[in-house]
């Protein structure tokens, strides 16, 4: 046997492979160079990426809005990670991302942070959210729970473990707790508004920055709680319960009209987009905000999200104007 | 090569600087391997230094301490590695428990029992289990075993350790069954044949004679079992859960330290952070238990082996 | 029961197992019940993976359509959601690690067979060493890359290439074993005869000893290539992005592969991801049976019996 009766042989296989190169290459059609030369106005075919990352709260909306603007530039990269809004900020402050989601303001150290950097932030506020507690599908007996109730179970030294330690009325059943990690605006946003400081919590919890395994967690023990926006428990309401909140003024459910009108309270809360000012120049970026803004109420109803009410879009639709005078 | 008459040599009368050239070419590149294990060390070391140069972590605490909370905010962290270790601990025994004593019996039935065409059948067969992908068995722990067996049967969560245990035991079985095998078919005819000339039935041979001349190879093959099972990440990042509890019991959920590592790197912890170091200290420790099971089974190995003439 | 009474073993191949005679103690109740358990032994494996088969192609046979090839993954729609850039990313990736590992494999193979003498301590090192490496869990190479490739020295960032390196460290150690293993079936008389004819080393190696090893070269190789491509644990560590959008354009580009998105999706609790995933895990065990049955097609066909 000769080296050519081998390179024979093994000819197929070769273009093969060849063949498979080939396809990847072609087939991925999209052109990843930046234009910074390209004049970016509606009707032109933008290209470029366009890099979001931030909260997991948010990653549903901002990935809709990804998805629904690829059907009109699909040449635009748009990538959405879902690092927890402290994590997206991180990132968004040294310039490793263009658009940072957020499901809480950006904190004083963060803006310090993106001005030692040199990154000007804007912020938009682009959907309301009703941060919702839920407990599984089969708890029968809690339906409203108190401010008070919540900090008690929740509070940084608690050790609550079991339901009848909340309210005596309560069957004798374990309680399994789980909640976003400590990147996750809706944790900065729970512990502030529950247990009063921000980051102040038990640890002893199921924590993880996605949120479906936080619904796959409270969906597997009877005698689960869980929380997070108001998105996560729409999706999978046939699977969950939603507690009634009751914050001083009665109980409240949460829902689309609760959340608008504000008497969904203390977990009634707005979802925010940052994109720095540097990007916004590029006209990619601006391209994909603009999209967003101008199409939010498209964007929200695919998204399951609840949207802002009337003032509230006035509002955005003036920030934007002004920043951008489109 | 110049005909030199009587009392040629082999050697070249002059040397071919070509060939040098080759070999150093090939000697680097099988240099590489022994790059990867610096790497290796390299890449963990240097982390795992800066974490225990950190005020609030000492080496004690580490090994000791009952409390995981690497990842929360910096006035609630603490460092104890006991609830991952514990974690680890049950899922790889539960995995074990199924693996040994199945993985055993397949390969014995295989050695001793099935005929050449029903070997060339079914070892193939259990060759497939070994070569599923890790997430696929992830994937059916989480979304079959646990609601449709484990939830049937016993009061558990979601995320639990007994479902990963299981389904990492069924996947080790090929494993543990192929070495054993191998072990057992390396035992010489001849020792069956005298025990069979005694009049021993074929189970008393198998487990009279074979097994036992067999132990260095069968127990090498429970340790690489083990190992596997210790180095798992994907079904526990699936299906044990992402607290960490310090906890035997395996109805409940618990973080594994692969699972550990799994959810620190894939949470974007920025470099030179307390959180991202503290992934590495968990990888070393990781590492040494995989080297000394490793130094262990070389060790029993010898021990255990039987030299036949 | 006397010796004469006994029906001695076929003299033949060392491992036939004796007939089960009439007599004496084989048809004790105890042979047969010992002999259950091992079968029930042997059964609980395949009966898991049947298990296992069945219920992935009953979950995924549904979504199996060609919107899995044609569209991207979709947050909005998973009824819809396809895997393009998963396949894609997953194919880059298969080729890339082929690029790595044959060269780089064959290579150390020919020198640890042809060229190294074993009594040299540093020979010896690096055989251990490959040893060792093969039983290293996956995790540990993926660390190998968060440390250095990705972030450190590289900072590479979670990229095509950073992945093909990490997959081809991972898998070298076996392509090695088995190149090695193709190399020494290769018979002295070969080697020998073309020395004689006044071949040097090297020509002896690239014209008789490799073209006659590459069969069984080219099966450990695809098998080691199979195992890569079904490897997610690595890659979760240096933090390859779960939901990519668009295929990837050159080796520096952000990716994701089909075992990434199977643990994504694993991960939500939606009837409609427990689909997505079932399909996306029959496209992989598609793929890797095709890769497995090309190995063994080789290993059959060319395999030389010396």
């Amino acid at each position: 046997m000769d080296i050519s009766s081998v390179r024979r042989r093994l000819a197929p296989f070769a273009v093969a492979g060849a063949a498979v190169l080939v396809l990847a290459a072609c087939g991925s059609g999209n052109d990843p160079e930046n234009t910074a030369a390209e004049e970016g106005s509606d009707s032109e075919s933008l290209s470029g990426s366009v890099v979001v990352d931030g909260s997991s709260t948010v990653f549903p909306l901002t990935s809709a809005a990804a998805e629904l603007f690829a059907a009109e530039q699909p040449d635009v990269q748009v990538s959405v990670g879902q690092s927890g809004t402290g994590g997206g900020f991180e990132k968004f402050c040294v310039g490793e991302t263009d658009i940072s989601d957020a499901s809480r303001a950006i904190a004083d150290d963060e803006i310090a942070m993106c001005e030692e950097n040199g990154v000007t932030h804007d912020e938009f506020s682009i959907a309301n959210d009703g941060l919702t507690v839920v407990v599984n599908a089969e708890n029968g007996w809690a339906t409203c729970l108190t401010v008070e109730q919540l900090n008690a179970i929740w509070a940084p030294d608690s050790t609550i473990a079991n339901w009848n330690e909340v309210d005596p009325s309560f069957p004798d059943e374990p309680l399994v707790l789980a909640g976003p990690g400590t990147d996750s605006g809706t944790f900065d946003y729970f512990t502030d508004a529950i247990n009063g400081e921000e980051g102040a919590s038990r640890t002893d919890y199921q924590a993880s920055e996605d949120d479906n395994v936080i619904v796959q967690a409270v969906q597997g023990s009877a005698g689960a709680m869980g929380y997070f926006g108001y998105s996560y428990y729409e999706e999978n309401a046939e699977s969950l319960k939603a507690l009634e909140i009751d914050g001083g003024g009665g109980c409240v459910a949460p829902s689309a009209e609760t959340v608008q009108d504000g008497s969904y309270a203390p977990l009634g809360r707005q979802l925010f987009i940052y994109p720095s000012a540097e990007a916004l120049e590029r006209p990619e970026v601006e391209g994909f905000v603009r999209f967003y803004i101008e199409n939010i109420d498209e964007i929200v109803q695919a998204a399951g999200f609840i949207g802002l009410n009337d003032e509230q879009k006035t509002t955005l639709s003036d920030q934007f104007d002004a920043l951008l005078g489109g | 090569m110049k005909p030199s008459g009587a009392g040629v040599s082999l050697r070249r009368s002059q040397p071919r600087y070509g060939e040098r050239v080759i070999e150093a070419v090939l000697f680097i590149a099988a240099l590489v391997s022994i790059l990867t294990t610096i790497g290796i060390v390299v890449a963990i070391i240097g982390p795992t230094i800066e974490f225990f140069r950190e005020p609030s972590v000492t080496v004690w605490d580490f090994l000791t301490g009952t409390e995981w909370t690497a990842l929360f905010a910096e006035s609630q962290q603490e460092f104890g590695v006991l609830p991952l270790v514990s974690a680890t601990l049950v899922t790889s025994v539960i995995a074990m428990a199924v693996a040994i004593p199945v993985g055993l019996g397949a390969a014995i039935y295989l050695a001793e029992y099935a005929s050449p065409r029903a070997r060339r059948l079914l070892k193939p067969t259990l060759e497939v289990l070994a070569g599923i992908p890790t997430v696929v068995y992830g994937f059916f722990a989480v979304s079959f075993i646990t609601p449709n067996v484990l939830q049937s049967f016993l009061e558990v969560g979601t995320f639990n350790k007994l479902s990963p245990g299981l389904v990492m035991g069924v996947m080790i079985i090929p494993t543990v069954a192929t070495l054993a095998e191998d072990a057992m078919t390396a035992v010489p005819q001849a020792l069956r044949d005298g025990a069979y000339g005694l009049g021993s039935t074929k189970r008393q041979v198998a487990t009279r004679v074979v097994v036992p001349a067999a132990t260095s190879g069968i127990i090498a093959a429970f340790v690489l079992g083990i190992s596997r099972a210790v180095g798992e990440t994907m079904i526990v990042a699936l299906a044990a859960g992402n607290q960490a509890n310090l906890s035997l019991n395996p109805l409940e959920l618990g973080q594994t330290m692969t699972g550990f590592i799994a959810q620190a790197a894939s949470g974007d912890q920025p470099t030179g952070s307390i959180g991202y170091e503290s992934l590495f200290a968990v990888a070393a420790l990781l590492f040494a238990i995989t080297i000394l099971m490793n130094f262990v089974s070389i060790r029993l190995v010898r021990r255990y082996r039987e030299v036949y003439e | 029961m006397t010796v004469t009474e006994r029906t001695p073993p076929p003299p033949s191949a060392p491992q036939t197992p004796p007939v089960l005679t009439g007599r004496g103690h084989d048809r004790a109740p105890r042979e047969y019940g010992f002999r259950t358990v091992l079968l029930i032994c042997l059964g609980i494996g395949i009966v898991f993976l049947a298990v296992l088969l069945v219920y992935v192609l009953l979950e995924g046979w549904p979504r199996l359509d060609l919107d899995l090839f044609r569209n991207q993954g979709s947050q909005i729609s998973p009824a819809t959601a396809g895997a393009q850039a998963a396949i894609y990313g997953t194919l880059w990736l298969m080729a890339g690690t082929a690029v790595l590992i044959l060269p780089l494999g064959v290579m150390s193979a020919i020198y640890l067979e042809e060229y190294a003498d074993p009594e040299k301590w540093y020979n010896r090192l690096i055989e251990v060493n490959i040893q060792n490496l093969a039983a290293v869990p996956s995790v540990v190479y993926g660390i190998l890359g968060l440390g250095l490739v990705v972030r450190g020295p590289l900072s590479l960032g979670p990229v095509l290439l950073a992945g093909m390196i990490i997959l081809a460290l991972l898998v070298l150690p076996v392509v090695i074993i088995s190149s090695r293993e193709a190399i020494r079936a290769v018979p002295d008389s070969i080697r020998d005869g073309s020395l004689a004819l006044g071949a040097t080393r090297w020509q002896t190696i690239w014209r008789t000893t490799l073209p006659n090893s590459v069969p069984g070269i080219a099966t450990g190789s695809i098998l080691a290539l199979s195992r890569a491509i079904g490897e997610a644990a690595p890659l979760v560590i240096i933090g390859v992005a779960l939901t990519v959008t668009f295929n990837p354009a050159s080796v520096y580009d952000r990716f994701t592969t089909l075992p990434m998105q199977i643990y994504s999706y694993a991960q939500r609790p939606q009837e409609d991801f427990i689909i997505l995933s079932s399909a996306l895990i029959i496209v992989l065990l598609v793929i890797m049976l095709a890769m497995n049955s090309v190995a063994i097609l080789i290993r059959n066909k060319y395999q030389r019996r010396w």
